[in-house]
């Protein structure tokens, strides 16, 4: 009976301090919008290069409505997603297929690393001259910027299989195809689910990247041409519908997470 | 007569290199298993007894020797035997049904089949309802009867089980022994127990093997031919207190000797 009322009483408390956190939260959100209006109305900021909320919001519902700014919306998520699936999958692909040769893998580790430390976006230059200011410049920024990551996590994920399981397998008679498939992929699927969140970040920032060099359309050339014409009120509208397009991302690559991992890992509750 | 040597060892030694020096892990280990006995090879830790197993499962090519399963050379053949480690070893993101039933997918059997195949013997092993759990929602007892159905239900005649319940509780090893006595007296299967427990070896075995301390070699072998089915009130049994005494003096004198 004591017990019971203490965990409920335990219970309550977390709940009030989950509520209470997301209000603040959100308060703290608005708060800063209604800081940066007032600030812009009252002359404490220089509303030419801050602008102001209510600006910005009048700027991107007139762009909304030439059909540019979904456009480039559309643009840029386009070639982030496909970047992003293209590295993952082949990357991961890439990482996996090493567990068929410790060989292939050894010769291929300090390429992974080094190709990580690169700084892929200096390559964008060369990239847009190779492969044109259209769509597929930027695709492949997107992918290379996720790719060699992708590998390394599926590598990792592959190197940790517990050997003992392996010799379990070969023991009930298992080809190596079948160890693959049935042991090695899903115990790296964690470790594989575990890059998406930075692998998503990092492909949008190679689509952006590629519009600021040479574009004609995207978020990312938007900015650059608003910002060579002095036009800030529309640099803070690609800075704002960016930030809203990058946590949507985030939230549907979370969402993929939990689906993916409600089917591999162990944690999961029967209801 | 192939069913009094149905599994049989042959002169089986493994060296292992480590670094420059031959490491000898078993030496000339030679032995019979006849055809559905029970037969528990108990020996002081590092006497090579897993090397020897890994060997009966064909996952290790031996330094010399061989070993032959009703006359055929199972050397490096995996897949021919059963086996069970001391870790249950299930896959965490399988369902324990698609655990137990590893075997039969490896075979390319139909998962409703091997289901239904399966059905009969988990009820039997205490695991009903449990099918459709992940693994991490069983205790170890459990999760170790559900190993056992694995190793049972890959369909071999021969069972290598290395230390299975090693790692147990005094009360739930004790059940999980008798079901595993319960389910050999059934199905006839060959046995190759691994333990370090005397008393276990006791209460399940036909035969006794002791080995030496590494380099393994057959120190010893013994028939237990107290009747079956053996219960907790045989520990009293003179016979049970005989051998026990002789199996103690054999392993302690083994372990003091080096």
């Amino acid at each position: 009976m004591k017990a019971a009322s203490i965990t409920s009483g335990v219970q309550q408390e977390k709940q009030v301090g989950r509520r209470g956190v997301n209000l603040w939260r959100w308060g703290l959100l608005v708060g800063l919008i209604a800081l940066w209006e007032l600030g812009a109305r009252l002359g404490w900021l220089d509303a030419f290069f801050f602008s102001s909320p209510t600006e910005i919001f009048r700027t991107a519902v007139t762009k909304w409505r030439t059909g540019d700014l979904w456009r480039d919306i559309a643009y840029t998520s386009a070639s982030t997603l496909l970047g992003f699936a293209l590295g993952t999958i082949i990357g991961s692909l890439m990482g996996l297929l090493f567990w068929f040769s410790r060989r292939a893998a050894l010769v291929a580790e300090p390429w992974l690393v080094v190709l990580n430390a690169l700084p892929k976006l200096a390559l964008a230059p060369v990239l847009v001259i190779l492969f044109g200011i259209g769509f597929s410049s930027k695709v492949i920024l997107a992918f290379l910027m996720t790719v060699i990551t992708a590998a390394i996590s599926a590598w990792s994920g592959a190197k940790a299989v517990d050997p003992a399981l392996t010799t379990l397998l070969f023991s009930l008679g298992a080809k190596r195809r079948q160890v693959f498939t049935l042991l090695v992929v899903p115990s790296a699927m964690p470790w594989i689910i575990s890059g998406l969140r930075v692998n998503i970040a990092l492909s949008m920032a190679g689509s952006i990247v590629g519009e600021f060099i040479a574009s004609d359309r995207g978020l990312g050339r938007m900015i650059v041409y608003a910002g060579t014409t002095f036009d800030l009120k529309l640099v803070w509208v690609g800075v704002v519908v960016l930030s809203i397009l990058s946590v949507l991302m985030y939230l549907a690559v979370v969402l993929l997470e939990k689906l993916l991992s409600r089917r591999w890992s162990a944690e999961q509750t029967t209801n | 007569m192939p069913d009094e040597n149905y599994l049989s060892i042959q002169g089986v030694s493994k060296q292992f290199d480590s670094g420059g020096n031959a490491l000898s892990a078993i030496q000339d280990v030679s032995f019979d298993i006849p055809r559905g006995a029970f037969v528990s090879i108990l020996g002081p830790s590092g006497c090579g007894k897993s090397t020897l197993f890994n060997i009966i499962a064909g996952l290790l090519p031996p330094t010399a020797g061989d070993v032959r399963l009703d006359d055929t050379s199972i050397i490096g053949k995996a897949g021919q035997v059963g086996y069970m480690l001391q870790k249950d070893l299930l896959l965490p993101w399988r369902t324990i049904e698609d655990n137990i039933t590893l075997g039969q997918t490896l075979r390319g059997t139909p998962r409703r089949k091997a289901r239904s195949a399966a059905a009969p013997l988990i009820a039997r092993c205490g695991l009903a309802h449990f099918e459709k759990k992940k693994p991490h929602q069983l205790s170890g007892g459990m999760r170790q009867r559900a190993a056992l159905l694995r190793t049972l239900l890959t369909g071999k005649d021969v069972l290598l089980l290395d230390e299975p319940f090693g790692a147990l509780d005094a009360i739930t090893r004790l059940q999980l022994q008798m079901t595993l006595i319960d389910v050999w007296q059934e199905t006839r299967k060959t046995i190759l127990f691994v333990t370090h427990d005397v008393e276990e070896a006791l209460l399940l075995s036909d035969e006794i093997i002791v080995l030496t301390e590494r380099p393994g070699r057959v120190r010893a072998r013994l028939s237990v031919s107290l009747p079956r089915p053996r219960t907790p009130d045989m520990l009293a049994d003179p016979e049970w207190m005989q051998l026990k005494a002789q199996l103690m003096t054999l392993l302690l004198r083994e372990v003091s000797a080096s």
